[in-house]
């Protein structure tokens, strides 16, 4: 089969290219785009990419198979391609390419850092732990599990347009993700640092974020979550 | 946090509010111009300008320009801060932004005397 590869080395190249290699797919059973790269690396082992645990645990091996944006590891070729077509792997839309498929998410983590990530409470602690109903519980669950792969926000319009100043849905997940927990105290604040016009209201709700998650989750949802927090909180 | 000078001091949560009410009222007007248009079949010049004679009317007309023009800036504002950034221009951005800005606030403020003179000159 062929497989169409970006190739880019900033240090040796003057441009991105799209290179084609050969790979042929042992019959019998359906390969994940993860292990048809691991083939090509076989003949070519100057491509780079990012990968850990193979089974869309870490979220290290976002990248854009055949125009949609995905984990390799996860995504079976028989659902990537048709018969007799090409493969087409692209790093993940709208982040500086440091080489081949791998991007510098600096300014992705940055965003994830602004909406401060981590349990905010300002009471004294209890002796064992901070206790939480089964339904205060569950506020949480299609919130927590993101991974933080990037897929969404690289697939977000808005954030290529303005990925310095909008959050974008991975972290406008986690946002919700720490304004929904009964456990933390900073609603007000964290609600403050949200309402200008570019770190909430720039999402135009077109759904390309939920669309591509390889968790399932929908971070559109929780950015209307948000949206009706503010508008209760500020009108 | 993110603030600008020309998004005229306001929240994320009033640009979106005002372009929701902004978009409820020109449509309503729209509706209202469209129903009193196929009411009456035989309009014509007479009949338009009872329309726009009463004093309801005035206001309404009134309340849908400013709509509007507060519809236009938030929306040019916002495809200006999209489209026109460091990231698509490079260093000429700001300067290259502010013009367009600047030249949308200056048509619409037109627009805006220019739709209330002729309202009160019916
Ligand atoms: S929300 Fe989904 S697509 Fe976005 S970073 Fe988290 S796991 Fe990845
Ligand atoms: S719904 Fe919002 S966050 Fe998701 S892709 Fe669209 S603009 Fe981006
Ligand atoms: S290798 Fe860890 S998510 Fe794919």
């Amino acid at each position: 089969m062929l497989v169409s590869i970006y190739r880019y080395n900033p240090q040796t190249d003057d441009k991105p290219v799209m290179r084609d290699i050969e790979v042929e797919i042992p019959g019998g059973k359906d390969l994940m785009i993860l292990d048809v790269l691991e083939l090509a690396k076989r003949k070519d082992s100057s491509i780079a990419y990012r990968r850990s645990c193979r089974e869309g645990v870490c979220g290290s091996d976002g990248m854009n198979m055949n125009g949609r944006n995905g984990l390799a590891c996860i995504t079976p070729l028989s659902d990537t391609v048709k018969p007799g077509q090409k493969l087409v792997l692209r790093p993940l839309p709208g982040l500086p390419v440091i080489r081949d498929l791998v991007v510098d998410m600096s300014i992705f983590y940055k965003q994830y850092e602004k909406v401060k990530p981590y349990l905010i409470n300002d009471e004294p602690p209890p002796t064992i732990e901070r206790l939480q109903s089964p339904e205060d519980r569950a506020q949480l669950d299609g919130l927590y599990e993101c991974i933080l792969c990037a897929c969404c926000s690289t697939n977000c319009p808005s954030f290529w347009w303005n990925p310095d100043k909008f959050i974008g849905p991975a972290g406008l997940l986690q946002a919700y993700r720490f304004l929904a927990d009964s456990r933390d105290t900073a609603t007000a604040e964290r609600l403050a640092g949200l309402n200008d016009p570019f770190s909430v209201f720039r999402c135009r709700g077109v759904m390309s974020c939920a669309a591509v998650c390889p968790k399932g989750l929908n971070p559109t949802r929780a950015i209307g979550h948000i949206r009706a927090m503010l508008i209760r909180q500020g009108t | 946090m993110v603030s600008r000078v020309t998004n005229l001091g306001r929240s994320g949560l009033f640009h979106w509010l005002v372009q929701r009410f902004s978009a409820v009222i020109l449509g309503a007007y729209m509706l209202c111009i469209l129903g009193s248009t196929l009411l009456s079949p035989e309009m014509d010049y007479a009949h338009w300008q009872a329309v726009f004679d009463s004093n309801l009317m005035r206001v309404f007309s009134l309340i849908t320009l400013l709509a509007l023009c507060a519809h236009a800036w938030i929306g040019m504002w916002t495809v200006s801060t999209d489209y026109l950034t460091d990231l698509q221009l490079g260093t000429r951005a700001t300067f290259i932004r502010l013009l367009f800005q600047a030249g949308c606030a200056l048509l619409i403020a037109v627009y805006m005397l220019w739709g209330i003179q002729i309202l009160w000159s019916i």
